[in-house]
């Protein structure tokens, strides 16, 4: 993560800092309650975990305004969470329950919510960056300066699709920010072992497009980075292309046994560039917070995260009829 | 030895065309690759060149002749030192002329059948009668054609939302010309031309209809579309349903599909029962000009996604469009294109050519058939064939597409489930056959289904 740029840490708030500390702990513990409720069975088939990335979304929805648009791949629960979607229903969809904001019928891979502009929760690799930049296509057709963000990871960074869709949305100048998330691992696969240019921020130059890679466990760095693409799409110059530098600490899926990397390899990256003990070192060194404020925060999120695993836990499964609902409009 | 030139065919389906303008007049030398005419097909104004050289001796077609047929003599060319007499006897006498090569191969069926594409070798396709259409109401011959431009363009007009885009709809017109004209109407931020990546712009309006645009996705092929269908299926159709009913993918995706003529395997795949497969998706398949108007209508107003599948043969075709302001047709219903009481033939798009010419032949015989045309295959109109069965008790299927698990299939698992005890003789599907489509004229006119199969079909199931 050497390249990455860091943030300058200039004219940050205290109400800022608190705000993104309580995000990222929210996804943290929402995660950690998820990956708890697969072991007891309540959440079955593929269930993907965003602990470690936190950073990246709440970064980046910071930087967001209201009207911008969202979409990623089936590592979804964080982007939902940060874009202010109810946990509640976020949990109860992971549950297959009539209170999940897809009834049930989604899942963890697939989850939309219409109200906060968030389009998926995509199981296909990849499939997800046209239709992102589908969005800013509309966007730019109904004439609204509303950007949208294309989340993918390292390993969709290889599917041929997103070279027609980068080619495709700087010939029309569509405002999309593709935002690479390179975890460094596609399911198994190091980005070593997978790509023949490990600089994914550069994989936009062939068409136009300017990138960037950031650190993605810094969380102030991440937000002025998605500032300085945001402006680029609003100013009507086309797309943009972030690399967040981040790491994920949980398998690929619940069912990942993990043999492809090393404990130690992960533990450092955790005691060493956790993006929530980042923020709450700046926050307690900078005397904005105290222990107990802080304390005070992990509390209230235990208490918002727990509520919505009763929530899941307790609504009902589907009625039958639903199978046979939303088939057609 | 004066020669003859013959009116060429410029495209894979072209019969016949329009001899714009001559560019070169009588006593002019031409040379090998000299532009001596423009031919308009109805695809394209093209250039014609000169093979040989020699003088242009006698022009025998003037411009701006319609339907001149393909292989017709259009001029004459003399070689050096010929003088004008031997185009007069090039012109009258046909003996030894080139075209009647052509016409000495009649003794010769083979070689005929290797002359004409299989599915040009029918010429005009039947017409058939439209149902709830208001008295008065006048009729105008429309090609297929130009009933779908139309369709596209009242559509557009009628809501901002609406746009197309695929390979070559604007500045080109359209590679089959469908969407001629609509660029100039509507500029191109509705028209919109997009690279040669069927994937990647499938998944950009998959994404623009989930923001609540109405795109209309142009493929150039159906064939083509195979690069898109994560899109089309796991993108458009399963969306609606996977978001519990909050957002879904409005669009039509359209394009020819199905055997053109002599354009092989991998450009000739009927994709009917692909996509009639998978809940989610609308599928429309129509044969008449005014269907293809008033189900193309229908299929951008409607909230789903709908695969609209066009044939190159039909493009052409020339059928009763009514002249209303607002013609639609509903998605889902079949229509009784010719009512009979010994047998229910169910066919859709281009296999209605085949259903209609074999009933024609069959009441020759004193066989009446029933030929129903789907004209939407999902939502199937299940009812209406069962209806017409238990009046006739027999039933043949008709289309182009590959055997193993076709709709012709699903049609009798229906019937079986449905009318079993109206059945007084197996169903018959007739399809095209379990083979790539060859490239060879002969072999393709066999690889697709032909009317004396389905003639020899109704009466297996007729017992005659």
């Amino acid at each position: 993560m050497a390249a990455a740029k860091k943030s300058s840490k200039s004219n940050v708030s205290a109400e800022e800092l608190m705000s993104h500390y309580r995000e990222m702990l929210m996804i943290r513990r929402f995660e950690e309650k998820a990956g708890q409720l697969y072991g007891m069975g309540l959440i079955g088939g593929f269930c993907h975990l965003y602990i470690g990335q936190e950073a990246v979304v709440v970064g980046l929805e910071a930087a967001a305004k209201e009207g911008d648009q969202r979409v990623t791949s089936y590592r979804d629960h964080g982007h939902m969470l940060a874009c202010g979607m109810d946990p509640k229903g976020v949990m109860a969809e992971l549950t297959g329950r009539e209170g999940g904001y897809s009834k049930g019928k989604g899942g963890s891979m697939h989850m939309f919510s219409a109200e906060k502009r968030f389009y998926g929760g995509h199981g296909i690799v990849a499939a997800q960056v046209p239709i992102g930049a589908g969005l800013a296509f509309a966007n730019k057709y109904m004439g609204t300066d509303d950007v949208s963000f294309a989340y993918f990871g390292d390993g969709a960074a290889n599917q041929g699709q997103v070279y027609e869709t980068f080619n495709m949305a700087s010939l029309w100048k569509l405002p999309c920010i593709f935002v690479i998330e390179n975890n460094q691992y596609a399911m198994g696969t190091s980005l070593q072992r997978g790509s023949s240019t490990p600089e994914l921020y550069t994989r936009g130059e062939a068409f136009g497009i300017p990138g960037e890679a950031v650190d993605g466990m810094d969380v102030l760095a991440v937000k002025e980075a998605g500032e300085r693409a945001l402006a680029h799409c609003r100013a009507g110059n086309g797309p943009y292309i972030l690399e967040m530098k981040t790491y994920r600490y949980r398998g690929h899926s619940m069912s990942d046994p993990a043999k492809y990397r090393t404990r130690e390899e992960v533990q450092k990256i955790k005691s060493e560039k956790d993006p929530i003990d980042h923020v709450r070192d700046l926050l307690v060194t900078g005397k904005h917070a105290t222990e107990d404020e802080l304390k005070a925060i992990d509390k209230e999120v235990k208490k918002i995260v727990s509520e919505a695993a009763d929530f899941a836990t307790e609504s009902p499964e589907p009625a039958l009829d639903e199978l046979y609902t939303d088939i057609y409009a | 030895m004066a020669t003859k030139i013959l009116m060429p065919a410029l495209s894979p389906t072209m019969e016949e065309g329009t001899l714009a303008k001559w560019l070169v007049k009588e006593g002019d030398t031409v040379a090998s690759g000299d532009i001596m005419a423009e031919i308009e097909t109805d695809k394209a104004t093209m250039e014609f060149e000169a093979v040989d050289e020699g003088v242009i001796g006698k022009i025998l077609i003037e411009e701006g002749t319609e339907g001149v047929k393909v292989n017709t003599p259009i001029a004459v060319l003399l070689e050096d030192g010929e003088d004008a007499s031997a185009a007069e006897d090039a012109a009258s006498g046909s003996q030894d002329a080139p075209a009647d090569d052509s016409e000495s191969s009649d003794e010769d069926d083979s070689a005929d059948v290797s002359t004409k594409p299989a599915a040009q070798a029918a010429g005009d396709m039947p017409e058939i009668p439209m149902e709830n259409i208001p008295e008065g109401t006048k009729f105008k011959k429309q090609t297929v054609r130009e009933a779908l431009r139309d369709a596209m363009a009242e559509e557009m007009r009628r809501a901002d939302e609406v746009f197309l885009m695929g390979e070559e709809v604007g500045e080109y017109q359209g590679a089959y010309k469908i969407s001629q004209g609509l660029l100039e109407e509507f500029g191109a931020r509705r028209v919109i031309d997009t690279p040669i990546t069927e994937h990647g712009f499938a998944g950009i309006a998959v994404g623009a209809a989930f923001a609540g645009l109405r795109p209309i996705v142009e493929f150039m092929t159906f064939n083509f579309a195979m690069q898109a269908i994560d899109q089309i299926i796991n993108s458009a159709a399963k969306t609606l349903y996977m978001s519990g009913g909050q957002m879904g993918a409005p669009m039509v995706f359209r394009g020819p599909n199905g055997a053109a003529a002599r354009v092989g395997a991998q450009h000739s795949q009927d994709y009917a029962a692909w996509y009639s497969h998978i809940p989610g998706l609308k599928v429309i398949m129509p044969y008449t000009a005014a269907d293809y108007k008033g189900l193309m209508k229908s299929a951008i107003r409607d909230p789903n996604p709908v695969i609209f599948l066009e044939n190159e043969i039909l493009y052409g075709q020339s059928f009763d469009v009514p002249e209303l302001d607002d013609f639609t047709v509903p998605i889902g219903k079949a229509k009784i294109a010719r009512e009979g009481d010994d047998v229910t033939i169910v066919s859709f798009g281009i296999g209605m050519k085949y259903a209609l010419e074999a009933a024609d032949a069959l009441a020759e015989e004193g066989i009446n058939a029933e030929v129903l045309d789907l004209r939407s295959l999902r939502p199937m109109d299940t009812d209406a064939i069962i209806k017409s069965v238990k009046k006739t008790n027999r039933c043949v299927t008709v289309e182009e597409g590959f055997p193993v698990a076709s709709i012709g299939n699903y049609i009798s698992a229906v019937l079986m489930q449905q009318a079993f005890d109206y059945l007084d003789a197996p169903v018959i599907n007739c399809t095209g056959k379990d083979v790539p489509m060859p490239y060879a004229a002969n072999l393709e006119k066999h690889a697709l289904i032909t009317t004396p199969e389905v003639i020899e079909a109704v009466k297996s199931v007729t017992y005659r």
